[in-house]
């Protein structure tokens, strides 16, 4: 056991603690300025000295994001793209995950490896070929098209996650089903699938986020207001109201919204995926 | 089960495996590996994408890109902000880590920071750009804060100066990007066993002994796995370069990914934007190459 109480060790500490102070500060400090100024009147958000706390808290940015039916349809467009990418991601990288994880086959290896680099492949480099095809099949500014090039992106992640998860369930299980005559298929939903739900959430939670946050594919393949998303919403914001920055802070805020409820609701199943494919 | 059977059923087991892979398969063949083929064929033709016929123009697109001095910058440019960043997000993500590995801290106080510490991760790029340009602005907090120390004589214009624009698009990405070395060096510190630092204080170690003997060598496989995939992603960069400057002023923040948007989307030259997405696609496979050989290795 160390001894705690000498002078030098107790500076340490206190050392240790203001450094930990700066820290907080380094790393919460824009998020709460984000968080203030757009409680702020836009006045109030150039006012010098610059004030910490809302002097006159207002709700009016809020208010002007929520009352504009424009706004919320990027709300409803991001929501319907990432649920509905996420959906079939899950649904297509728990059958190829099941593929990896049960089964021993020609070719394993060099998949495997296959889908790992998929990871790193440049996005802009896609997109030329991505916007040719779009256009070539006429849904260009349609939702097809970001659920289509979404799912290419988040398919890689979400076969490696899921792949993780089916290895850490122990064979003896399906392999029951096997003796009882079932096919893997039965085993697959009769039995995997009941007991992989927290590999499903965090394949989830992952596969949502990597499409809420895309933006060069959003603001390439789409064109009318009608269809944007809230990354591409932010920007026209910068546009249009040539710096309404209360406005823009109240939409980031409510465009961070998902993802800080999932972080702080469901705090492993998002590490499980930030970390995925980095740490193995 | 007669012998037909079971060559039947055996016949079936071979099957399943590619039949649960197919669906995936298909989809990264054909939209990923596919067009991996079309965007090589578009940089060797003219006109790419906009007309039918397009006619075979050889490596005249790559030639045009090697002549162009804004290639090089942004070539230049990527590579002080994607070095830059690692560099920063390595140091911040290990001080981190080991502060909050330290058995001084309550652990009440432990959780909360390690929470806190973890959301600059939480934001998107567009609004982390959009946090950062309200900080920066010229009459915003940090010029102000500033000039009340007496730090900077006058506002900054950090976004719209040449000076200055490259190093605070490199901060900003900075900020954003540490949290994966802090998670998962963390998870790595409490992956190494006590005895080795029991064994240490034995011995008569100090503290930055165990950190340089045992830690950092316990810690190195993440670390370098952590570092060649922060580069890779930290290289495409896109959407934080577009919102903060847009790749200016006067290029000084162009960085390959910008150079090849505004070649195919506003000149709309697709063909020599292809080639250079070909390029940026050659130095990402280079070190996959790399990082997939590491990783085997291990």
């Amino acid at each position: 056991m160390r001894k705690r109480h000498t002078p030098k060790d107790r500076l340490i500490t206190v050392a240790l603690h203001v450094a930990l102070a700066a820290g907080l500060f380094f790393a919460a400090f824009p998020i709460y300025w984000m968080l203030s100024s757009s409680f702020k009147s836009n006045t109030e958000i150039f006012a010098l000295p610059p004030t910490v706390l809302p002097k006159a808290f207002t709700l009016e940015a809020y208010a002007a994001i929520l009352g504009d039916p424009v706004k919320l349809r990027f709300f409803f467009n991001s929501y319907f793209v990432a649920g509905a990418v996420t959906v079939l991601t899950v649904l297509i990288a728990l059958l190829a995950a099941y593929g990896f994880s049960r089964f021993n086959f020609r070719g394993k290896g060099s998949l495997n490896t296959l889908i790992i680099s998929t990871q790193t492949i440049p996005p802009i480099t896609l997109l030329i070929p991505f916007f040719g095809l779009v256009v070539s099949y006429g849904i260009f500014d349609t939702y097809v098209a970001l659920i289509v090039t979404y799912l290419v992106f988040t398919l890689p992640y979400a076969i490696l996650l899921m792949t993780g998860y089916l290895n850490t369930l122990p064979r003896d299980l399906d392999e029951a089903v096997a003796v009882d005559g079932g096919t893997s298929w039965t085993a697959l939903w009769r039995v995997i699938v009941p007991i992989s739900l927290p590999g499903i959430v965090a394949t989830s939670v992952y596969t949502f986020l990597l499409c809420w946050n895309e933006f060069l594919f959003a603001l390439t393949l789409t064109k009318s207001t009608s269809m944007r998303t809230v990354p591409i919403g932010i920007q026209l914001l910068m546009g249009q109201h040539a710096f309404e920055w209360n406005q823009m802070m109240a939409m980031s805020v409510l465009g961070s919204l998902p993802l800080l409820l999932i972080y702080l609701v469901a705090q492993r199943f998002f590490l499980a995926g930030m970390t995925a494919g980095s740490v193995k | 089960m007669t012998r037909q059977k079971r060559s039947h059923h055996r016949l079936k087991r071979a099957a399943a495996p590619y039949l649960y892979l197919s669906p995936s398969l298909l989809i990264i063949g054909l939209l990923m590996l596919l067009p991996m083929v079309t965007v090589i064929g578009y940089s060797f033709q003219n006109s790419a994408v906009l007309r039918r016929d397009p006619s075979f123009a050889g490596l005249k697109h790559y030639h045009a890109i090697f002549a162009d001095p804004v290639f090089w910058a942004s070539l230049w440019h990527t590579l002080y902000f994607t070095c830059m960043s690692v560099i920063f997000h390595m140091t911040i993500g290990m001080v981190f880590a080991l502060m909050l590995n330290s058995d001084r801290i309550n652990p009440t106080l432990r959780n909360i920071l390690r929470v806190l510490y973890i959301l600059p991760w939480l934001f998107t790029a567009v609004i982390i750009a959009v946090i950062w340009r309200l900080l920066l602005e010229p009459n915003g907090v940090v010029n102000s804060v500033l000039m009340q120390m007496g730090i900077i004589g006058s506002k900054v214009e950090w976004f719209s100066s040449t000076a200055t624009a490259l190093h605070a698009v490199t901060f900003a990405n900075i900020w954003a990007g540490y949290p994966l070395f802090m998670v998962s060096l963390l998870a790595g510190l409490q992956g190494i066993p006590k005895d080795f630092y029991e064994a240490a204080d034995i011995d008569g170690a100090k503290a930055y002994q165990k950190l340089i003997f045992i830690t950092i060598p316990q810690l190195m496989p993440i670390i370098i796995s952590i570092s060649l995939l922060d580069f890779i992603w930290t290289m495409q960069v896109f959407p934080l370069i577009w919102i903060t400057t847009g790749g200016g002023p006067i290029y000084s923040t162009e960085v390959l990914s910008t150079y090849t948007y505004k070649l195919a989307f506003s000149s709309y030259n697709l063909s020599q934007a292809s080639a250079s997405a070909v390029v940026i696609l050659l130095i990402s496979l280079g070190l996959t190459l790399f990082y997939i050989r590491y990783q085997k290795a291990r």
